[in-house]
């Protein structure tokens, strides 16, 4: 399934966020949003997923989604939202449970995907005695649960350390390799978009507006920390952040 | 060893209340001790205070008299009626203020001009609409519950995370199970938290209710007790209200043990 952007445009309070944003989600591909803060990303994703209605423009869903999805969009949030009261297996199950699925197959789900986030031994653990590292995982897991055609992500790692984060990029791409999925990347880092985009989208500061779209050839699993190609398209993107941000900057300080 | 240095003096601590159930023990058992003393040393008058081993006493004949369960009785299936249906109601009612705005809109004035009533003057209406028997009763403490766990439930509603609600939407959830899965345990500390101060005032109307009319009931005994000025008997009615505050009291604190074992 693919994710079409159309001219959308969102206000809030007579306040324009987004402007006119036209983007592509191939099937299979992890594309990156970038942008300065308060540009409208988080806004855009949740435009994607329909937690909230454009202004004006659409978002279209393009073709099916796979055999056994629960869920096409699914989310994974910047603060885990985890349930505190359930266990690590009941917050998976959460994702499951209004959906008829028999004992079993709930079962094979919930193994399955904590198999495949290596977490498998803490099923019956609490959120609260999880490392924010662990913590992400299982929101991986609930998310990958559903089968989702089209995972939004807003900035999943950046309440983690910056090992934490290097180690759950690996996770990730491992996860892409082993059968890739399509994803939207919302980040303000620079780094992990180059890691993980297959096309990188830089929006302006606000109203949000598609800046440049940056492909990325490379495969992911080819990619690594430092290469120099990467560093390369790296200082293109913060050559077109600079500017951006220094702006927003600026208008933050005028009101 | 520098003699300019000096150790960082520790100022962090406190503001962490932990479970230390035995100070509590010493407390009573430290004022007890202090009453006997003094009415034994004749410090005490005994008209001021009564001995604490004769209300022992007095509460031993109590029971061998089976009095003790005749007054009891009454008074605890009052309470538990009573509370339960005050309390059942006004969670129900506190989640749809919390839940819907309309509803909301409409009674949270109307919550506002109830709660300041002293309910234990609507007792006389109380008899009229429900009957001078148990019914008043068990209204007057329904009614005096409703009204704190009402206010102590929205307010938790107000207060669940609203990401995880979103969350739940994310994940296509019904409205059911959002509300069953999510709001309502993420409203629970604030509901228990509630619960502790409407089931206090219970037993406050309860004794109140059974002094304005009733044969059976503790309230009735303490009120016998005080118009003969008989001080051991007052006092032992005293204690097992005493006693029965700190049940319930353990009784939730047991309860927020297990519903609430997820928080850190
Ligand atoms: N629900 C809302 N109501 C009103 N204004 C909002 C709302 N959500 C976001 N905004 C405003 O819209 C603008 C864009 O917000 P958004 O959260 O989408 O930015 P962002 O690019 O995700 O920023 P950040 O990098 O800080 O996460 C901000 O100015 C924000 O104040
Ligand atoms: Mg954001």
């Amino acid at each position: 399934m693919e994710l079409r952007v159309d001219r959308v445009s969102h206000s809030y309070d007579g306040r324009k966020v987004l402007n006119e944003v036209t983007l592509d989600v191939p099937e299979g591909q992890i594309v990156c949003i970038v942008g300065p803060s308060g540009c409208g990303k988080s806004t855009l994703l949740r435009l994607m997923g329909g937690l909230e209605e454009p202004a004006s423009g659409q978002v279209q869903q393009v073709g099916e989604a796979p055999a056994g999805c629960l869920n096409p969009l699914t989310y994974i949030f910047q603060d885990f939202a985890l349930l505190p009261w359930r266990t690590v297996a009941g917050n998976v199950a959460l994702a499951l449970e209004d959906h008829a699925l028999g004992r079993m197959e709930m079962r094979a789900r919930i193994d399955g995907v904590l198999a495949r986030t290596r977490l498998q031994e803490f099923g019956k653990a609490l959120p609260r005695q999880l490392s924010g590292g662990m913590k992400q995982r299982v929101a991986i897991a609930r998310a990958l649960a559903v089968d989702p055609a089209v995972l939004l992500m807003d900035e999943p790692l950046s309440a983690l350390d910056s090992q934490t984060r290097e180690l759950l990029m690996d996770d990730l791409i491992t996860l892409w390799t082993k059968t890739p999925f399509t994803a939207v990347y919302v980040t303000h880092n620079l780094a992990e978009a180059v890691r993980l985009g297959h096309r990188v989208v830089v929006l302006s500061r606000r109203p949000g507006e598609v800046r440049e779209i940056v492909t990325l050839d490379q495969p992911l699993g080819q990619r690594s920390y430092g290469d120099t190609d990467l560093e390369r398209t790296q200082k293109h993107l913060w050559g077109l952040m600079r500017d951006e941000a220094m702006a927003a900057d600026a208008e933050l300080v005028s009101g | 060893m520098d003699k300019n240095a000096r150790t960082v003096a520790f100022r962090g601590g406190g503001f962490a209340p932990r479970g230390r159930a035995w100070v509590g023990f010493v407390v009573f058992a430290v004022l007890l001790g202090a009453a006997e003393w003094g009415t034994r040393s004749g410090l005490i008058s005994p008209l001021t205070l009564p001995r604490p081993s004769d209300v022992v006493q007095t509460f031993s004949e109590l029971y061998a008299s089976g009095l003790l369960f005749a007054h009891l009785l009454p008074s605890l299936s009052r309470l538990v009626v009573g509370a339960a249906f005050g309390v059942s109601v006004g969670i129900s009612v506190g989640l749809m203020m919390g839940l819907f705005s309309l509803v909301r809109a409409g009674l949270v004035p109307l919550v506002a001009a109830i709660f300041p009533i002293p309910k234990i003057a609507l007792l006389p209406l109380f008899v009229i609409w429900f009957g001078i028997d148990e019914g008043s009763k068990y209204a007057l403490i329904a009614f005096g519950t409703f009204t704190p766990t009402v206010v102590a439930t929205y307010t938790a509603v107000d207060n669940v995370d609203r990401t995880l609600i979103r969350m739940g939407q994310s994940f296509g959830l019904s409205w059911l199970s959002i509300v069953r899965k999510i709001v309502l345990p993420g409203a629970m500390p604030g509901i228990l938290a509630g619960l502790r101060i409407s089931l206090a005032i219970a037993i406050i109307l309860l004794v109140a209710a059974e002094m304005l009319g009733a044969e059976y009931g503790i309230g009735a005994y303490i009120l016998e007790a005080g118009s003969l000025y008989d001080l051991e008997r007052l006092f032992a009615g005293v204690v097992i209200l005493s006693v029965l505050g700190v049940l319930v009291s353990s009784a939730i604190g047991a309860i927020e043990r297990r519903v609430l074992n997820w928080r850190t």
